[in-house]
């Protein structure tokens, strides 16, 4: 695993620490002196508009981008991963059960022997997603819930300490959107694994987040939600004054003028998405 | 009468030398092309496989001028190619069309000026049209060992790198955060993709060899979404073709015009493209009352 040099001098209350890692991208800087801690089993919301640095710092903690200052600790148990919406041709030849084994063993040389107990722990990792029925099927003809959820399972499958996932409620119906929120609060609950989320708006995951990583324009806030989403803190880091107003169970962050915050989206109708 | 398969198989097809090594080579290819063809096509490098199997025209028409087997000019130049290509960007997909377009150019101009040479300054007659479109029955049999080596190299390499590939096929990201190195594993399945292009450049001509490295792969890919048994339909495909292909031309003698077999290329690929359509007719007869299903 690539992040092996940085797992180094983490308490065993810490499964991430991310040591004011600062990304420079084409000479523009992405990210600035981003910090926050992940402990076992949390499930953390890294929350901000499209083009605040969310995909970046992901990018950043896999150790697929350098990070120009800062460091990135992970806990020996390793990352697993869920990318952005990967554009699936349906000719590939991977059935679900395919792709959920390669998280397994994708990067071993040679053919694989067929193994009983490698196919029922395939069997078993897709139950816990609620896929066992899709395990013949090809991913590139399933839907983009049933792609999340078997994309879920790949990377669940290593048995990986922490989660990271890209946007997974991008693209989602409300109905899949929050399937796919109560599955993962249910495995970072029953197998104990670290969850760090990533979305432009942080309502469906309200609910279930223990804490929230607010980004916005490379700069990052931290902590329990109900502290961090206040008018005080969103308006510092936005360098700007911004409302934060609940209605009907929701929270919205509201510019006190418009144009150029790049604010979170807040579509008005939730049904419209 | 020699029996009920008289009118199929015309008398000597079993006891002709040039048959048995058609036979011989041109299924060791049909079966390497089919299973390097199904990482082709899934890591959508059919237009660099195309621009592999053109450049080689280059190296086969520089082989008959300096008297050695089209083989050997046929691989060293795809696998030249092929390593320029990676240099240049085959891995981005716009950079990879650019480069390979450059790089096809270039090589192509150079093949005409070769095989100008070929049909002037040898007395090799024919060597045009061998290269290009091949001439499974004239295979020397000398080049059977070198055949028999390509061909494990590149099954080697993409047997050897069958999950990262697969893996890769799905996400660079993915195979990097699992450990894999997807611009080396890229880059050396080019390598056997080159490897199985000459191969097939020997059997049906440099021109016509990507159809037997896409085709039966593609066809595969219509029957089953098992990695291991679109490799082992691809494989199927491209023998059945060959082998049919040949016992047509070798019929062909017999046919109109009288006396002058017809190509056996022309068999091959043709009947590549007849297994294709039946698998594609298959797909959209299994995938239609799935559809309909989704509406309902």
């Amino acid at each position: 695993m690539m992040t092996d040099h940085r797992a180094q001098a983490l308490s065993p209350d810490e499964m991430l620490v991310v040591d004011g890692v600062t990304v420079r991208l084409g000479g523009r800087e992405i990210l600035h002196d981003v910090r926050f801690s992940i402990r076992p089993g949390e499930f953390v919301g890294l929350i901000g508009s499209n083009g605040a640095g969310k995909t970046t710092l992901l990018r950043a903690i896999l150790g697929l981008l350098p990070a120009a200052a800062g460091q990135v600790r992970v806990a020996a148990a390793g990352i697993g991963y869920v990318p952005q919406k990967i554009q699936l041709d349906p000719d590939v030849p991977l059935r679900a059960r395919d792709l959920v084994g390669l998280g397994l063993d994708g990067h071993r040389l040679g053919i694989p022997l067929p193994s009983r107990s490698r196919r029922k722990r395939v069997d078993e990792m897709l139950q816990a997603v609620d896929a066992g029925h899709l395990a013949g099927a090809r991913v590139g003809e399933l839907s983009g819930g049933e792609q999340q959820r078997i994309l879920i399972a790949h990377a669940l499958i290593s048995r990986p300490g922490l989660l990271l996932l890209d946007e997974p409620l991008a693209n989602l119906d409300i109905a899949s959107e929050q399937e796919v929120v109560a599955l993962l609060a249910r495995i970072a609950r029953e197998q104990n694994i670290s969850v760090l989320i990533s979305a432009h708006d942080m309502n469906p995951l309200l609910p279930v987040m223990d804490r929230i990583v607010y980004l916005a324009k490379g700069r990052a806030a931290s902590g329990p939600t109900d502290e961090v989403v206040r008018t005080e803190v969103l308006s510092k880091l936005y360098g700007q004054h911004v409302d934060v107003i609940h209605v009907h169970g929701r929270v919205l962050v509201v510019a006190a003028r418009d144009g150029g915050l790049g604010l979170p989206e807040e579509p008005a109708v939730p049904a419209a998405r | 009468m020699n029996g009920v398969l008289a009118p199929v198989i015309e008398p000597g097809f079993f006891s002709s030398s040039p048959v048995h090594v058609a036979l011989l080579v041109g299924g060791v290819v049909a079966v390497v092309s089919g299973i390097v063809g199904m990482f082709t096509v899934v890591r959508g490098q059919s237009y660099a496989g195309h621009a592999l199997a053109d450049l080689s025209v280059t190296g086969g028409s520089g082989s008959v001028l300096i008297g050695i087997s089209p083989l050997w000019g046929f691989a060293g130049t795809s696998v030249a190619a092929a390593g320029i290509m990676d240099l240049i960007g085959v891995q981005r997909p716009r950079g990879r069309d650019l480069a390979t377009g450059i790089v096809r150019g270039a090589g192509l101009g150079l093949a005409a000026l070769l095989l100008y040479w070929d049909t002037t300054h040898t007395s090799t007659t024919g060597a045009t049209i061998t290269i290009l479109f091949g001439s499974m029955f004239t295979i020397d049999p000398a080049v059977i060992g070198v055949v028999v080596a390509f061909s494990v190299a590149a099954v080697g390499i993409v047997a050897a790198l069958y999950r990262p590939l697969l893996l890769s096929s799905v996400s660079s990201d993915l195979a990097i955060v699992r450990g894999v190195r997807p611009r080396l594993a890229g880059a050396l399945c080019l390598v056997a993709i080159a490897l199985a292009t000459s191969l097939s450049a020997l059997t049906i001509g440099a021109i016509l060899s990507t159809a037997l490295l896409v085709g039966p792969a593609a066809a595969a890919l219509r029957l089953t979404a098992r990695p291991g048994l679109v490799a082992a339909w691809s494989a199927l495909i491209g023998l059945v073709a060959t082998w049919l292909g040949i016992l047509l031309a070798y019929d062909s003698y017999y046919w109109p015009p009288r006396g002058h077999g017809w190509p056996v290329s022309f068999f091959v690929v043709f009947l590549i493209l007849i297994f294709y359509l039946l698998a594609q007719a298959r797909r959209g007869r299994d995938a239609r009352p799935a559809a309909a299903g989704a509406e309902a």
